[in-house]
């Protein structure tokens, strides 16, 4: 029977989640321009509040009072929805992720996460193909040509990249004998999926740049090329939903990357078993208190830290030349994660059949890394084949 | 070389920006912090004084004429002994400057025969109209030394007769 209290506790959770990746969104533009100022020797913005933090919301108030435009040929109907296509699938996709151990309180067990899908993962690939219609309908409404150009990379591009994206989901499937994300969380107790199968989280994230057309995958949006890509027509609040969308969806991709491969909001390895783990329990006479309130805080170290890793990659690396994102994404990415599935699978089936761990905990990585390098061999020959070629 | 050449190569590329994480930010925060400048910096024009506190401009428009932007204008007045501005003849009774189309090349400077008008280091120069751009005599004059020194002022006569002083060739 549902009862209201049932529904208010969806209403909260579901309010969590969103208010945590709006503030989340705002914060994230801050971390970013400070970090990516710090890698340039530069201070960034520290003008609005103590050390900048109020800048967010002046950019903020900025946006809102901007003029909004609408190209006079655009497609009027479709131009305004463009940008809630993009940005609601990035608020929605973050409803199974986990986010820690349920607690008892109010008489009742309440559970970290808004919905508990058996198919979890499957409900992640979905939504995340979603966002792609959202940008391709911005730059063809748009009536631009860099803004059509822009809106059709992004599709190309996202389509090669979900192929090797999916694998890699596959592999963490497999791994965690489940589709549920606290199945694989679960799994990742004694250790993190990321130590059995590195050429996989590998994957996943170079895969995760491209989806999220961060650098050095950020064709959509290259400023040298196409002024600003699928968003050039958009201002204002529009194009605000656009910057949300894009980074809400980096927030969110990197706690489904911290829930695939880096244990959820599980505590770090070294942490287990010890007071500081998110199964702890302290017996305080009657009261018993789980460690619950430590999951949240593990999950967001970890999303703070992968973004971290987005950043310094941007703040690094050059952009990628079109024809070779695309030919990197179908004759690099999709083979390695092919064989890096079947070797995942392959380790499983062994140490099932073969009663031997060591198949799983030695086998799959050191395989994995042998065809991880093999690649790269690969890679260079050919591109010192193609250089031989131009001289 | 090697065939991890590639992968190096890259990783590389991510331990040098982490270094730059670790570096001092070279940033002068600006109003607060302000950076001194050079010595032959062109800021501002001064309009300069002897120590006596007589003006050094004396009206003979040759900054005008070498100002390639045509912001200066100058209009020359005759000095007396009762009410004595700058030595010699005569002295600058309007001196404006068009700081919307100085270029600050310095010529002015240059053309000056009694070093009068000096390019400055205030580089701070903003107006909300074009009306306050126009620099005037009294703002870009220099302060008077002591308060006996204004001008104009009293003084004796067939004293301050030659209107360029006795200078030494420019040393900077």
């Amino acid at each position: 029977m549902i009862t209201w209290d049932i529904w208010l506790e969806w209403f909260i959770k579901a309010l969590v989640v969103t208010l945590a990746l709006l503030t989340g969104f705002a914060y994230l533009t801050w971390y970013e321009r400070r970090a990516l100022a710090r890698i340039q020797v530069r201070i960034g913005p520290n003008r609005a509040g103590p050390q900048g933090l109020l800048q967010p919301i002046a950019d903020a108030v900025k946006l809102i009072f901007k003029e909004e435009l609408t190209p006079g040929k655009a497609d009027k109907l479709v131009f305004f929805w463009a940008p809630v296509i993009t940005l609601v699938p990035s608020i929605i996709i973050a409803a199974v992720i986990p986010w820690g151990e349920s607690f008892t309180a109010f008489g009742r067990t309440i559970t970290l996460y808004v919905a508990d899908l058996n198919v979890g993962v499957l409900y992640l690939m979905s939504i995340a193909s979603i966002a792609v219609y959202g940008i391709v309908l911005a730059g063809w409404s748009s009536n631009n040509k860099y803004a059509m150009l822009g809106g059709l990379r992004s599709s190309a591009q996202m389509i090669s990249y979900e192929l090797a994206l999916g694998l890699s989901f596959a592999t963490s499937i497999i791994l965690a004998n489940s589709m549920r994300l606290l199945d694989i969380v679960e799994a990742q107790k004694t250790m993190w999926f990321v130590v059995v199968q590195p050429v996989g989280a590998m994957i996943f994230w170079i895969a995760t740049l491209a989806e999220v057309n961060r650098a050095p995958f950020d064709m959509p949006e290259a400023e040298q090329e196409l002024t600003a890509g699928y968003h050039s027509e958009y201002s204002g609040m529009k194009f605000a939903l656009f910057f949300m969308a894009e980074y809400q969806k980096m927030i969110v991709i990197c706690a489904i990357a911290a829930t695939l491969y880096f244990g959820g909001f599980r505590e770090f390895g070294i942490l287990r078993n010890t007071i500081f783990s998110v199964d702890h329990t302290w017996m305080l006479g009657t009261w018993h208190i789980t460690n619950w309130f430590l999951g949240p805080l593990y999950l967001l170290l970890k999303v703070i830290a992968l973004l971290f890793g987005m950043i310094w990659v941007r703040a690094t690396w050059p952009r990628i030349r079109y024809d070779r994102l695309m030919s990197f994404g179908w004759k690099v990415m999709l083979p390695l994660s092919l064989a890096i599935t079947f070797i995942t699978a392959t380790g499983i089936i062994l140490q099932q059949e073969l009663h031997n761990d060591l198949y799983y905990y030695a086998g799959i990585p050191v395989v994995s890394i042998l065809v991880g390098l093999f690649t790269v061999v690969m890679v260079y020959r050919e591109l010192r084949r193609k250089a031989y070629e131009r001289a | 070389m090697s065939v991890l050449d590639p992968v190096v190569e890259l990783m590389r590329g991510l331990w040098t920006t982490l270094k730059m994480l670790g570096e001092k930010p070279v940033t002068f925060q600006y109003p607060e912090q302000k950076r001194e400048v050079r010595p032959r910096f062109r800021g501002r024009h001064v309009l300069k004084r002897y120590d006596n506190g007589l003006e050094k401009c004396i009206g003979c428009s040759l900054c005008a004429a070498a100002c390639p932007a045509d912001a200066i204008f100058v209009e020359a007045s005759e000095n007396t002994d009762e009410k004595r501005f700058s030595p010699g003849e005569r002295y600058a009774s309007t001196y404006e400057i068009n700081m919307l189309r100085c270029i600050y090349c310095g010529f002015c400077e240059d053309a000056c025969p009694t070093e009068a008008i000096v390019l400055g280091d205030n580089y701070e120069l903003s107006f909300y109209d074009r009306r306050s751009a126009i620099y005037t005599k009294e703002s870009l004059l220099e302060p008077v030394p002591t308060v006996d020194m204004t001008t104009p002022r009293k003084v004796e006569p067939n004293v301050y007769k030659r209107s360029v002083p006795e200078m030494k060739d420019p040393q900077d």
